[in-house]
C-alpha cells in the first residue's frame, strides 16, 4: 500500500493497494491508491482539512463526496492550470500537483495546449447515471438491440452501490453485479458506454450534451490525437435519468468546521474507498439514511453517537438494527453547535421543539467527525432544464419530479426512490419502455410488469421513513452568523433573514440578494434549504406574493381559481417548500471549460481559409494577403525593398500604362434560367435585363425594398433563357438567398431557377492599355479588335492552351479590360498563361489594393465600402442606372420625400488641400464655420453637425496626389467648397470634387 | 453500372472534341491540342495536399481526394416535364427524398444525388475515364430538357470528391457531423448536404466503410485539414 495511510482501513473499498499513488498537495507528499479520488487519498492520511472560505476565511474541510463539493477545490498545476478542481470528483492519477484554493479560482492566462474535440452521434436510448437505476435500464435497452449511450461521471459505474460493495444486488455482491451488467453492456454491439462523462446540458428533441475526460487517467499514454476532453452531442429517442439524488447539510452553528461532512459522504468514504473520516463520530440526521453511516463507521471502528432530529426516533427497521448494534441514539435532539476551527473537536448535543429551538442543557460530546443527514434532494437538474414538472412532496421532503418529460424517463432517487431493489425495478421498467418507445421491443417481455413499478412508488414513503423538514436549528447565542446555507458563497442562515427583511419574497430574489446557489455546485447544497428556511420566515400571506412559475411551486391553479371566486383561501400560517418553489434549473450541471466547448475550432483550424485554384502562384510570388469575408485575397505583391506604397503605385502604374492581371475568382457567380428569366432580373435589378442581347453584358445594382443599394454586379446573356450574373465577394451567398426568397415566395408563377456557380469558375482580369495584346497571344481565335469585341460583350472561345474560356470585356478600373473565365480546374494554368503571354509586357500582378485605388480614382463604389445600407444608387450619382419604365426591388421608396428632399449624402471625391494626406476612412467632415472656436483639444461646447464621412482614401498614382471619396450632405452641390476633415484631434482642408476624377469622358476603356 | 447514356469511350477517341457540345461557339479558334493534353492542364483542389493525406493515413482510416468527378446540377420539379426527360436522359430516375442517391449508390457509374426538392446533383467519372466532357454531357441534359423549365449546369470544378475510408472514418466524420450517421439511419447509397463543424459539404456513404466527402473548391485546404486533425488519434 505505499506509505503509511493511517485512516486507510486494511481491508474493503474499490481500491487497489497494490498500487501506491503520490500526490503533492501544497507542496507536501501524500499516498493514496489506484481507485482513490484526491478526496479519499487525503481521508485516508487523516486530512479533512482544504481551503479557507471565499469571503470569511473560515477554515473549511471536504464534505461531500461527489460532484456537490462547495469547500475541496484545488489548482491543478501542470502545463496548463486548471483551477477549481473539486477534490472529491478528481480521480487519483500519478503526478497530480496541487494547490489547495480559497473558494475561487484565477484562470490561466497561458494558452490550454492540450486538445479538445467534438463527438455527435444519436441513439435510441440515451441513459443518464450509471447506478442501479441507471444499469438496470441500459441492461433492458441492451438486450433489446437499441442503440444505447451510458453516461456515467463518476470513473466506475455503480452509483450509490459503490458506497456499500459488499450489499447484495440480485444474490450476489454488489461489485460483482455491476461487473457482470457491464460485461453484458460492453458485449453488447450497439452501447456506448461513457465514463468520466458528465451529461451537463439537456435541451429540446431530447439533445444532451456531455463532456467527457479522457486522458488524464491513462497516465501520459494517451496518443496523439487523442483529446483531453470530447464534448458528446447526443441527440436521442428516448432518455431515462437515472440521476440520483443529493443528500441536504443541516444548518446549524458552526456546521462549516472541518469534520462536519455528509453522512452518505462519510459513508462511501469508508464503503468505497475504505478511508475513515474520524474515529469518534457524531451522526446528526433528520432522517432513517444517517444510520446506514453509523452502521459503516460502527463497523470502521468508531464510536457513533446518532442524534436524531425525530421525537419519534427512526422508523421501526432501522431501530431494531440500530438496537442491535447498540447505537447511541438521543431522539428529538440537533446539534447545536461544534466546538473547534480547524478541525471538530466536539458537537454539542442538546433537545429541540418542534420549532428547532433548544428545549433543554446542550451536552458536549467530544469527537473528530460529525456525519449530517438534512435529507434527500432528487437531481432533478437535466430533468428541469426541459421544464419537466416538479412538486414538492412532504413526506420524503424534498422536489421530486411529477410526470416524465416527453420521450424521457425517470428511475430510481430521482423520483425519491431510495432503495435499491426500488431502484433496479424502475430501471428496468424505463430501460424496457425506452426501448419500446423508439421501436426495439424485448424479447421476452414481462420481465418487470406495471404493477410491481406501482408498487415501487407506493412504497417510496414507507421505505424513506419520516424526514423531519428542520431547516435551521437555533444556536446557543442566539445568532445565525455561522448557520452555513451555502458554504461556497459563505452565505448564511442571517443573509437569508437579510434578504427577507429586506423585502425579497421570491427564491429568485433572495438568490441575487445572497448569492446563495450561483457558486461552483450551483446550489446542489444550499437551494433547497434556503427554500427551507423561507418556509420558516415568511407567512402564508408572504408567499403569495411570489409570483407563480418558478420550479415545484404548487397551487398556483387553485389561487388563481379563489382569487376568481372573490373568496380569499385562508394561507397557512406557514408555508411549505412548495409554495416558494425553486430557482430555475440552467445548464451547465457541471463546470466545463470554454476550451471544451471551442473544440478543434482555435488557432489554424479556428475557421476556413478560403482559398482560389491560383492561391498556390500568389503564395510563390510573395503576395501579402487580405482576409475579404472568408477568402483571402492577395492585397499586393511587394518586390524587394518595395513598401505598400511603392509596391502599390507600381502596380497601379502597370494597369494605367501597360498591363496588369488579377485574380478575380472570388467574385460570386450565379447562373439563372427560365423562360421568365429575363422579367425576374428586370424585377430584381434597377435597371432593364429583359432586352439585353445574347452574347452581351450589362453591369446592375440591386437594391432592398427600401431602395437602398445592396449589391452589384455584372450579368451577361448566355442565350435567350439564361443568364449569368456576378456578385460581390462578399454577397455571393446573401445575393443567391435574396433571388431564392423572390423567385419562390413573390413570384413563384416566374418560371426561373438560379444556380451559384462561384466555386466553378476561376476569373483572371487582365487590365490596361496592352491587355488587347495579351488576350490575343492567349485566344488566337478570337477577333479582340475593338470593332470586333465591344465593350460590354463576352466570347466564348477556345485558348492556345486548348482551354475552352469565357472571355469578357468588362472593366473595373476605366482601363481597357478583359476578363477571362475557365473551370476552376484550369484557373492555374491560364494564369501562368497569361504571366508568359504579358512577359513581353512587364505585365505585373496586382492585389486588391491597387484594384480599390483604380476602382476610386473611376468612383465605382463598392458595396458594404461606399454604401452602409442608408445609400441609393442616385446618391451615388447613378441615377442613369435606375429605370423609369418598369418595376423593380426599391422603386417605390424613390418616391418618398426622404428619398427625394435635399438633405441626402451624396457621393463625391474630397482632395486634401496637403496633397500627401491620406485621410483615415471614416474620418468625419463638418464645415469650417461649424468648429466655432474649437481646437480639437477636449469635447466642443456644443455638438458639430456633420456633413458627412470619408468612405474611401488612397494615394493616386495616376493624379500625383492622395485623395478620398466620401459621402456628404448636398455633397454634389458643395463640389469646389473646402470643408474640414476631422479624425484623431485633427484638423484638415479637403476640397470637395466631382466623383469621378479620372478620365472623367471614360475614353481609356475602349483605348 | 446503372445503365446510362454516358458512353464509355477510351480517352484516346476524345481527342479533338475541344469545344464539346457545351453549346460553345468556338470552332473557330485555331486550338487543335489533343483533348488529353487539355485535360493534363487540370488541377484538382486537393492536388497539393496528396502528400499529406497520405502521411496522415493509417490502417483504421485513409483520406484521398477522387479528382475531376463529372458534376452536373440538374434542377426540376419533381414528376415535371423536365424531371422525366432527364430520367430519360441519365438513364436513371431522380431520386425522390432527403438522402436518396439515384443510380450508382456506390458512386461508380452515373448517380443522382437529391439535394432539395428541385435540386439534384448528376454524378459520373472523369472525362479522362469517360470520354465525355462535362460540358458535352451537361449539353446532352440541357438539350433533353430543351425549352421546358429547369436548369441544367456543368459543377463539375464546383466541388471535389474527398474519400473518407476504413472502419474509423466513420468516427472522424462523427467528429464534426451532426447527422446521425449510423448505417440503420444513413446506409450505403445515402447522401445530404450538411455540415463539416461549419464548412458545408456533401457527405455520401459509398460503402459500409467508405465515405465522399464533396466540400466547395475553395474550402477544399480547410476541410482537407480538419478531416486529417480527427484522423491523428486513429492513425
Amino acid at each position: 500500500m505505499g506509505a503509511h495511510q493511517p485512516q486507510r482501513l486494511d481491508v474493503g473499498g474499490a481500491i487497489d493497494r497494490s498500487r501506491a499513488v503520490e500526490l503533492v498537495v501544497d507542496g507536501e507528499t501524500f499516498t493514496g491508491c489506484a481507485g482513490d479520488t484526491v478526496a479519499s487519498a487525503l481521508v485516508a492520511n487523516g486530512r479533512l482539512r482544504v481551503g479557507d472560505s471565499i469571503y470569511r476565511r473560515r477554515p473549511r474541510g471536504i464534505l461531500s463526496a461527489g460532484v456537490e463539493e462547495p469547500n475541496a477545490f484545488a489548482l491543478v498545476n501542470g502545463e496548463h492550470n486548471e483551477s477549481m478542481v473539486p477534490l472529491t470528483s478528481l480521480e487519483l492519477v500519478p503526478g497530480l500537483d496541487l494547490t489547495l484554493l480559497d473558494g475561487i479560482g484565477v484562470l490561466d492566462q497561458k494558452v490550454d495546449p492540450a486538445e479538445y474535440d467534438k463527438m455527435h452521434v444519436h441513439a435510441d436510448v440515451a441513459i443518464v447515471g450509471a447506478g442501479p437505476a441507471g444499469l438496470a435500464a441500459a441492461r433492458e435497452a441492451a438486450a433489446t438491440g437499441a442503440r444505447v449511450v451510458l453516461f456515467e461521471q463518476d470513473f466506475r459505474l455503480g452509483g450509490s452501490l459503490l458506497a456499500d460493495p459488499a450489499s447484495l444486488v440480485e444474490g450476489v455482491p454488489s461489485e460483482l453485479w455491476v461487473e457482470r451488467v457491464r460485461g453484458e453492456l460492453e458485449a453488447a454491439p450497439e452501447v456506448t458506454i461513457l465514463t468520466r462523462t458528465t451529461a451537463f446540458g439537456s435541451y429540446d428533441n431530447n439533445y444532451l450534451i456531455a463532456l467527457e475526460k479522457r486522458t488524464e487517467h491513462l497516465h501520459g499514454t494517451a496518443r496523439d490525437g487523442v483529446s483531453r476532453q470530447r464534448l458528446w452531442h447526443v441527440t436521442a429517442r428516448q432518455v431515462v435519468l437515472a440521476t440520483g439524488a443529493f443528500e441536504r447539510p443541516i444548518v446549524f452553528a458552526d456546521n462549516d468546521v472541518p469534520g462536519v461532512m455528509l453522512a452518505s459522504a462519510v459513508a462511501a468514504y469508508i464503503g468505497r474507498y475504505a478511508a475513515v473520516p474520524g474515529r469518534r463520530a457524531v451522526v446528526f440526521t433528520t432522517n432513517d439514511s444517517g444510520y446506514a453511516t453509523a452502521h459503516a463507521l460502527l463497523r470502521s471502528g468508531a464510536e457513533v453517537h446518532v442524534v436524531d432530529a425525530r421525537e419519534a426516533g427512526p422508523s421501526a427497521r432501522v431501530g431494531t438494527a440500530a438496537a442491535d448494534a447498540g447505537l447511541r441514539i438521543s431522539t428529538g435532539s440537533a446539534v447545536v453547535g461544534i466546538d473547534g476551527a480547524q478541525a471538530v473537536e466536539a458537537a454539542w448535543v442538546a433537545p429541540i421543539d418542534d420549532e428547532g429551538a433548544l428545549a433543554g442543557p446542550a451536552e458536549r460530546v467530544a469527537c473528530d467527525v460529525v456525519a449530517v443527514s438534512g435529507g434527500w434532494s432528487p437531481n432533478v437538474s437535466l430533468h428541469s432544464q426541459r421544464q419537466g414538472a416538479l412538486h414538492w412532496d412532504d413526506a420524503l421532503a424534498g422536489f421530486v419530479p411529477t410526470v416524465p418529460v416527453r420521450n424521457q424517463h425517470l428511475a430510481g432517487a430521482v423520483l425519491g426512490t431510495y432503495w435499491t431493489e426500488g431502484c433496479l425495478t424502475e430501471g428496468r421498467a424505463a430501460g424496457l419502455a425506452a426501448a419500446a418507445a423508439s421501436g426495439f421491443a424485448a424479447e421476452q417481455s414481462g420481465r418487470t410488469s406495471g404493477s410491481e413499478v406501482d408498487t415501487v412508488a407506493e412504497e417510496r414513503v414507507a421505505r424513506a421513513g419520516t424526514t423531519r423538514q428542520l431547516w435551521v436549528v437555533e444556536g446557543r447565542d442566539g445568532g445565525y452568523t455561522t448557520h452555513f446555507v451555502d458554504p461556497q458563497r459563505d452565505n448564511t442562515a442571517a443573509d437569508v433573514l437579510r434578504a427577507t427583511g429586506a423585502g425579497m419574497r421570491s427564491v429568485e430574489h433572495v438568490k441575487r440578494y445572497t448569492s446563495i446557489s450561483t457558486g461552483v455546485d450551483q446550489g446542489k447544497i444550499g437551494a433547497v434549504n434556503t427554500i427551507g428556511l423561507l418556509t420558516r420566515v415568511l407567512s402564508g400571506e408572504d408567499t403569495r406574493a411570489i409570483p407563480p412559475g418558478q420550479p415545484g411551486q404548487d397551487g398556483t391553479g387553485s389561487r388563481a381559481a379563489s382569487e376568481l371566486s372573490g373568496i380569499p383561501a385562508a394561507p397557512p400560517s406557514k408555508p411549505t417548500p412548495g409554495a416558494i418553489g425553486n430557482t430555475t434549473f440552467r445548464a451547465p450541471f457541471t463546470p466545463v471549460a470554454f476550451a471544451a466547448l471551442a473544440g478543434r475550432s482555435r488557432g489554424e483550424l479556428f475557421d476556413v481559409a478560403r482559398t482560389t485554384s491560383i492561391h498556390p502562384w500568389h503564395v510563390a510570388h510573395e503576395a501579402l494577403f487580405e482576409d475579404v469575408g472568408q477568402w483571402k485575397r492577395p492585397w499586393y505583391y511587394p518586390r524587394a525593398g518595395e513598401d505598400m506604397d511603392a509596391a502599390v503605385a507600381r502596380e497601379c502604374r502597370a494597369a494605367r500604362e501597360g498591363v496588369a492581371f488579377m485574380d478575380a475568382t472570388t467574385l460570386g457567380k450565379i447562373e439563372i434560367r427560365g423562360a421568365d428569366a429575363g422579367e425576374f432580373l428586370n424585377r430584381i435589378y434597377t435597371n432593364a435585363f429583359k432586352k439585353l442581347g445574347v452574347g452581351k453584358a450589362r453591369y446592375g445594382v440591386m437594391c432592398k425594398p427600401d431602395g437602398m443599394v445592396f449589391d452589384d454586379g455584372v450579368v451577361l446573356r448566355l442565350e435567350e433563357h439564361r443568364y449569368f450574373a456576378t456578385t460581390t465577394t462578399g454577397g455571393a451567398a446573401r445575393v443567391l438567398e435574396w433571388l431564392e426568397e423572390w423567385s419562390q415566395t413573390e413570384w413563384p408563377e416566374l418560371d426561373v431557377v438560379c444556380t451559384s456557380v462561384t466555386e466553378q469558375w476561376a476569373t483572371i482580369a487582365v487590365v490596361g492599355p496592352r491587355s488587347r495584346d495579351v488576350i490575343a497571344r492567349m485566344a488566337p481565335g478570337l477577333d479582340v479588335s475593338k470593332e470586333g469585341f465591344g465593350f460590354m460583350e463576352f466570347r466564348e472561345t477556345v485558348l492556345a492552351s486548348g482551354i475552352e474560356a469565357r472571355i469578357c470585356r468588362i472593366t473595373f478600373s476605366g482601363e481597357l479590360a478583359f476578363e477571362i473565365n475557365v473551370p476552376t480546374w484550369y484557373g492555374l494554368k491560364v494564369w501562368e498563361d497569361v504571366a508568359e503571354a504579358g512577359a513581353d509586357f512587364d505585365i505585373t500582378p496586382y492585389g486588391t489594393e491597387t484594384m480599390h485605388v483604380l476602382r476610386a480614382e473611376k468612383a465605382y463604389p463598392i458595396v458594404g465600402q461606399d454604401t452602409d445600407g442608408t445609400v441609393t444608387p442616385q446618391d451615388l450619382g447613378m441615377d442613369w442606372i435606375v429605370s423609369k419604365t418598369k418595376d423593380f426591388i426599391g422603386n417605390r421608396s424613390y418616391s418618398r420625400s426622404s428619398h427625394q428632399g435635399p438633405g441626402r449624402k451624396q457621393l463625391v471625391s474630397v482632395l486634401p488641400v496637403d496633397r500627401s494626406l491620406r485621410l483615415p476612412e471614416g474620418a468625419q467632415l463638418v464645415e469650417r464655420v461649424a468648429l466655432g472656436d474649437y481646437t480639437g483639444e477636449g469635447l466642443p461646447e456644443r455638438p458639430i453637425p456633420m456633413l458627412g464621412h470619408v468612405t474611401s482614401s488612397y494615394h493616386s498614382q495616376a493624379l500625383g496626389r492622395s485623395f478620398g471619396l466620401a459621402l456628404v450632405k448636398d455633397g454634389r452641390d458643395r463640389i469646389g467648397q473646402t470643408l474640414i476633415a476631422s479624425f484623431l484631434g485633427r484638423f484638415a482642408e479637403v476640397e470637395v470634387a466631382d466623383a469621378v476624377l479620372y478620365d472623367k469622358e471614360g475614353t481609356r476603356r475602349d483605348d | 453500372m446503372t445503365d446510362s447514356t454516358l458512353t464509355i469511350e477510351a480517352p484516346e477517341g476524345a481527342a479533338g472534341s475541344a469545344g464539346g457540345a457545351g453549346g460553345t461557339n468556338a470552332s473557330a479558334s485555331g486550338a487543335d491540342v489533343g483533348r488529353a493534353a487539355v485535360l493534363a492542364h487540370r488541377r484538382s483542389p486537393a492536388q497539393d495536399l496528396a502528400d499529406e493525406m497520405t502521411q496522415g493515413s493509417g490502417q483504421a482510416v485513409w483520406l484521398r481526394e477522387l479528382p475531376f468527378l463529372t458534376q452536373v446540377t440538374l434542377r426540376a420539379q419533381p414528376d415535371g416535364p423536365s424531371s422525366e426527360a432527364l430520367a430519360g436522359a441519365l438513364g436513371v430516375g431522380l431520386p425522390t427524398r432527403v438522402g436518396e442517391v439515384a443510380g450508382a449508390i456506390d458512386g461508380i457509374g452515373v448517380a443522382v444525388l437529391w439535394l432539395s426538392p428541385d435540386e439534384f446533383l448528376a454524378v459520373a467519372p472523369d472525362e479522362a475515364q469517360t470520354g465525355v466532357s462535362p460540358e458535352a454531357w451537361a449539353g446532352r441534359l440541357s438539350t433533353a430538357v430543351g425549352a421546358g423549365p429547369g436548369q441544367v449546369v456543368d459543377v463539375s470544378a464546383n466541388r471535389t470528391t474527398l474519400e473518407l475510408s476504413g472502419p474509423r472514418a466513420r468516427s472522424v466524420l462523427e467528429k464534426s457531423c451532426e447527422i446521425d450517421l449510423h448505417p440503420r439511419a444513413f446506409p450505403v447509397g445515402t447522401a445530404v448536404v450538411t455540415l463539416l463543424e461549419s464548412t458545408g459539404v456533401i457527405v455520401w456513404r459509398t460503402g459500409e466503410e467508405t465515405w465522399r466527402v464533396m466540400p466547395r473548391a475553395s474550402f477544399t485546404t480547410h476541410v482537407v485539414r480538419w478531416l486529417l486533425d480527427g484522423m491523428r488519434e486513429y492513425c
